[in-house]
């Protein structure tokens, strides 16, 4: 292609005037948009059951990674579990905002002890914990069971400690904690299935 | 069905339509407001799929929590205690939020390229990117839905959950919903389950129950299931016919056009006015 010096010029000329205008903005827009991208794609799944009242909604934990070693997981979205019989997706207010109790800055991830009279709570470990609790309870057990009523019949009480337990639980765990609880002769025994 | 650039129906400040080679399915959200228990799962769900934080507010003496639709409260429940008839009080619950109308006003009266799209199931999304925050929408909006933030100055709104529905997913609202009173699917199947609505509601005594999706901005993507579809204003003032306000039209319609025409005659004159009387000559001053 011959190309004279004075069509060279106008090339240039062109070339530099459109650029310019581009520049200044004056490009057509493209008719593009796209949708916010779909955040659970390939995030976590994991099931669980709603720790609030005794429905015992089904949930759809989504965190953050694919479980490998190097990633430390984060739970960043939950939701209804469809495949769940009690509540099919759905989530009452409290389950739909479940999210932010999980991150709260102020639940309580630890063991925590005060001294009576004390104002401060402090950290203790689980076997501290596990270990003052059974302590206390065999103590006050042995102070206050009660083996034979006024007549002398075997009652097996033992009415100064009661005992709450989760309804949030599978049936099998709700058939321990209920053994365990009545074998110690403990009358004073409920869960939050009422509240 | 991905949403891109195929599917997109109306685009805002764009003369040339969009391509919109693809027709799939049109979706509607039904909201039964005569099963809505006002339990505010909606809110909560939309807040958390959304990422959206609003601030604690402070209890006004009424359920209304926030008081109004913000930036980060895309859909709040208005709570209105209705007298219908002489000794028969109504509590009447209705979530408020984008209507998803089939001839958006805020798009229309949008004038910033693109930062109001329409796509072709019906939802009609803000793209912030392209946002000028000249809140235009909120004067275009027969419903006063958008809301400008503070912290950018973008407006935010309802997006049907573009990013769900994208994907073959309902709405987050929709799916949290523990009554039901929130559906989802094909505009003609949601119309149809609210038929069946209307028909045993009328058969409970509220002869005057219906559907509410207004025709004077060409029906809407999400409907309202009314137990009195005569009086829509008991409803927090949920507008009887509601319009595009005529401003919009004339902004749109004649004055641009005029003022293209303005700016036309003035070049026009301009040079005509060069070429009968010639260029201004100045003539040096004199310095003595």
């Amino acid at each position: 292609m011959q190309v004279t010096r004075r069509q060279f010029f106008r090339i240039c000329a062109a070339g530099v005037g459109s650029s310019s205008l581009a520049a200044l903005g004056f490009a057509p827009g493209e008719a593009l948009a796209e949708v916010r991208a779909f955040k659970l794609a390939r995030a976590t799944e994991t099931r669980n059951t709603c720790p609030y009242c005794s429905v015992g909604c089904g949930l759809l934990m989504y965190s953050l990674g694919d479980t490998s070693k190097n990633v430390r997981g984060r739970i960043f979205h939950i939701e209804g579990d469809p495949d769940h019989p009690v509540n099919r997706g759905t989530l009452c207010p409290k389950g739909a905002g479940l999210l932010d109790f999980v991150q709260s800055p102020n639940r309580l991830q630890h063991p925590e002890y005060r001294a009576p009279g004390s104002k401060a709570w402090t950290r203790i470990s689980w076997d501290e914990a596990f270990d003052r609790i059974a302590r206390l309870m065999k103590d006050d057990r042995d102070a206050n069971f009660i083996a034979r009523n006024a007549k002398g019949e075997t009652v097996n009480r033992w009415t100064s400690t009661g005992f709450l337990a989760a309804s949030a639980s599978s049936n099998e765990t709700g058939y321990l904690t209920h053994k365990v609880v009545r074998s110690m002769g403990v009358l004073g025994f409920d869960n939050q299935a009422r509240v | 069905m991905a949403l891109q650039s195929l599917d997109i129906k109306a685009r805002s400040a764009t003369t040339t339509q969009p391509p919109a080679a693809r027709d799939p399915l049109h979706v509607a959200k039904l909201i039964d407001i005569s099963k809505c228990i006002g339990c505010k799962a909606c809110q909560v769900a939309c807040m958390e799929w959304n990422d959206l934080r609003d601030e604690v507010g402070t209890n006004a003496g009424i359920y209304d929590n926030p008081r109004d639709l913000t930036d980060q409260s895309w859909t709040v429940m208005r709570y209105s205690e209705v007298e219908v008839q002489q000794g028969r009080l109504e509590w009447l619950i209705r979530k408020d939020g984008c209507m998803h109308c089939e001839d958006p006003g805020c798009l229309k009266a949008c004038p910033a390229p693109g930062a109001i799209v329409q796509y072709v199931n019906g939802i009609v999304d803000f793209h912030e990117e392209h946002c000028i925050g000249c809140g235009y929408c909120i004067t275009g909006c027969p419903f006063n839905v958008p809301r400008i933030s503070k912290k950018d100055s973008k407006a935010y709104k309802c997006t049907l959950c573009s990013d769900r529905v994208a994907v073959g997913r309902e709405p987050a609202c929709v799916k949290t919903c523990p009554t039901g009173a929130i559906v989802f699917g094909s505009k003609r199947d949601m119309i149809e389950h609210a038929e069946g609505r209307i028909a045993d509601l009328k058969a409970r005594g509220y002869a005057n129950a219906g559907l509410y999706n207004p025709e004077g901005v060409g029906g809407t993507h999400v409907m309202y299931v009314l137990q009195h579809a005569d009086q829509p204003e008991l409803y927090a003032g949920l507008p009887k016919d509601p319009h595009i306000s005529p401003l919009v039209g004339l902004w749109k319609g004649i004055t641009k056009p005029l003022m293209s025409l303005g700016i036309g005659l003035a070049v026009f004159a301009g040079f005509f006015h060069y070429v009968t009387a010639g260029p201004k000559e100045v003539e040096d001053e004199k310095v003595d």
